[in-house]
């Protein structure tokens, strides 16, 4: 193994200047977005007094959760010793500070006063699970942030693995805090599971992986960077295994609640009667973000090809981005219980499906975040050393053995 | 005076513990004072008039409803009527998002086909998961039990909406017109029933109650102290079953419910 050369992209191509430039005009637009719905008020969106979380809190848990994910190849790096991540490790944490701001843009965009994110910053009450999380959101950035300059600065090396193994802890508390603003909702049938802070931990492995593995393949082809099977086998294994534990704990969550007759109606309405949620649980959720993934990414034919494993991704985060909807939306739309054995009907939508249709300005909010993240990436790879210039086999991988040389070649030096 | 650390201690100590647990020690202690004095000054800021009156709400009230739905009737609604003129809150045609602050409910036993009505407005619990969530602590309770929003700190986040049970509040999706002195509303934060703290303050009853005693002349719906034994409503409730709505959540909520 040669020892790892890190460096900036060139970044001068027509190509990477004119994606710059859709990125900046989609973040523009996510603004633009924000003062529509703030200067009109929140009527204007498709959230209403029923959905009160609408698409912008989809896309704002999304990328949230992905955030924590994407450290996950830094930490297999630092926190458990693989050489073969290491040249990794820095775009993993630029990833996930990336993915955490274009995340909290949105969330933060999204409130009734956002002009108030100061009181948000002063005024706290603890027992709020929304208040730690912002100490583990700003947190997060001050934690990897110093964990990248460890891994940049030459001197300070030796003190990677201390702060990749603290960057690791806050990442687990960090998702466990965001799948604990849902568990801990003792209100909602959907909701009040103590299995959401996990299940969202394993989710974060995935979608963030499969960000991950995205940006990588993106970047690698773009700027003609060698990206060789060694590193693309192990990242494609472990995406597989993190699917199927996503789709574990879906499956554990949804029996454990079928369990109880409190949430037959609930676990009813996501699984069979539901509509366009049921539709997309099994759809979106189950076959497109789990089952057919997990086929292309183990089946013999298709695991070697790396378009498939690059459409596997795609899919993992389509079908991830769908299961936090189908959390976030049809947990709200189904009735909430509070006469049990009554048929209910009042002027408020109690006891009726609610109804929800994002607005424009909601998705353009969300995609805005989206852009926010990518030209983060995009700017800073060129203004950083964080790729390593060749992931090929034989520059990265540890147990790389060179391949024998054809026999005329052996012969060569005997004639010579 | 801290509204918020008044009713049961245990289970609000159990979770400032796991605050402190999970690292947020000193500044949380601290933080969690100023936090609920910010609170209570707020409540009584927004009663000026009436601090001079009766002095700060303490724990010795504990403020409370009696509704009962054999009186109710369910073409009636002079109590949301009366909130609404009250309180300010008219909407602009659009059910969805406009607010709510009090609703009639009409109930139809699934198995024995019996028929209620009800008006259903924040329980003020005794245990208010709204106040948990919030994360600036706008969403308050104070020391007589009355849970309040603060709109000078409330960010909008309506995390409180995704916790109440009872769908009691709202978010103002819109300009708000013709708010009243006692209660400043502002678009972009949330609100619910005061418990027309502004009247009990000066020793009134909410508008809702009124309106079904004076106007409907209906008598279901009975104000007051919940922790005097002589006042009316602890008399009845002494001599009543009564109903707590999703009383399985153990939020003891400050408004019961006869006849469910």
């Amino acid at each position: 193994m040669k020892q790892i050369i890190f460096s900036q992209i060139e970044g001068k191509s027509t190509a990477y200047i004119s994606w710059l430039g859709w990125l900046a005009a989609f973040a523009a637009a996510g603004l633009g977005a924000m003062w529509y719905m703030e200067h009109n008020g929140h009527w204007v969106t498709g959230m209403t007094n029923q959905i009160v979380w609408g698409l912008p809190h989809v896309f704002a848990v999304f990328l949230i959760v992905a955030a924590s994910g994407a450290l996950n190849v830094a930490s297999i790096s630092s926190v458990f010793g693989r050489p073969l991540y290491k040249p990794l490790a820095r775009l993993s944490a630029l990833l996930a500070l990336a993915l955490l701001a274009g995340g909290l843009m949105v969330l933060v965009l999204d409130l009734g006063r956002p002009d108030r994110l100061i009181i948000a910053m002063t005024e706290y009450n603890f027992k709020s699970i929304f208040a730690w999380n912002i100490y583990l959101y700003s947190g997060f950035f001050g934690v990897v942030g110093v964990y990248l300059w460890m891994m940049m600065e030459q001197r300070m090396n030796r003190y990677t693995r201390l702060a990749g193994l603290a960057a690791f802890i806050w990442r687990l508390a960090l998702t466990t805090g965001t799948g604990s603003i849902f568990g801990f909702l003792v209100a909602r049938q959907a909701y009040d599971a103590a299995i959401m802070a996990p299940m969202f931990i394993i989710m974060s492995f995935s979608f963030g992986l499969a960000a991950f593995i995205l940006v990588l393949m993106v970047i690698s082809n773009g700027t003609g960077r060698p990206l060789g099977d060694a590193v693309m086998g192990k990242l494609r294994n472990l995406l597989g295994v993190f699917v199927a534990g996503v789709l574990y704990f879906v499956t554990v969550q949804h029996l454990g609640a079928l369990y109880a007759p409190e949430h037959a109606g609930i676990e009813d309405f996501i699984l069979l009667s539901g509509g366009i949620y049921t539709a997309l649980f099994w759809i979106g959720q189950i076959l497109v973000g789990g089952l057919l993934p997990l086929a292309l990414l183990y089946h013999p034919v298709t695991a070697r090809d790396r378009s498939m494993t690059a459409l596997a991704a795609a899919m993992i985060l389509v079908g991830g981005f769908i299961q936090v909807y189908v959390i976030i939306i049809g947990g709200q739309a189904f009735p909430l219980l509070i006469f049990p054995g009554y048929e209910v009907t009042s002027s408020f939508f109690d006891g009726q499906v609610n109804a929800y249709t994002p607005s424009l300005a909601e998705i353009v909010l969300g995609l805005g975040g989206v852009a926010v993240t990518l030209l983060i990436v995009s700017v800073a790879v060129k203004v950083l050393p964080f790729l390593a210039t060749s992931l090929a086999d034989e520059d990265i991988d540890p147990d790389y053995v060179a391949p024998p040389e054809p026999e005329e070649a052996q012969e060569e030096p005997e004639t010579a | 005076m801290s509204g918020t650390t008044q009713f049961t201690p245990t289970r609000r100590a159990l979770l400032t513990g796991a605050g402190a647990l999970a690292g947020v020690t000193l500044a949380a202690g601290v933080t969690l004072i100023s936090t609920g004095a910010t609170g209570a000054t707020g409540a009584t800021g927004a009663t000026g008039a009436a601090k001079a009156v009766t002095g700060p709400a303490t724990s010795k009230n504990r403020w409370g409803l009696l509704i009962d739905s054999n009186k109710c009737d369910a073409g009636c609604e002079e109590c949301v009527i009366a909130c609404r003129t009250e309180q300010g809150w008219q909407g602009h045609g659009r059910p969805e998002t406009d607010p709510q602050w009090i609703r009639k409910v009409n109930l139809k036993d699934k198995q024995t086909g019996a028929t209620h009505s009800l008006p259903v407005m924040c329980q003020h619990c005794e245990n208010p998961p709204c106040v948990d969530v919030c994360p600036t602590g706008a969403s308050m309770q104070r020391a007589d039990g009355i849970v309040l929003v603060d709109k000078h700190i409330c960010i909008g986040c309506r995390y409180c909406m995704m916790a109440c049970p009872y769908k009691a509040r709202s978010f103002v999706h819109e300009d708000v017109t013709g708010q009243k002195q006692y209660m400043p509303r502002g678009k972009g934060t949330v609100e619910s029933c005061t418990l027309c703290v502004h009247r009990v303050d000066v020793g009134g009853i909410p508008a809702c109650v009124e309106a079904c005693t004076e106007k409907a002349r209906h008598n279901a719906m009975m104000f007051g102290d919940l922790n005097d034994p002589d006042s009316d409503i602890s008399k009845e409730l002494s001599k009543r079953v009564t109903t707590r709505l999703r009383a399985d959540l153990g939020l003891a909520p400050g408004v019961l419910y006869q006849g469910l």
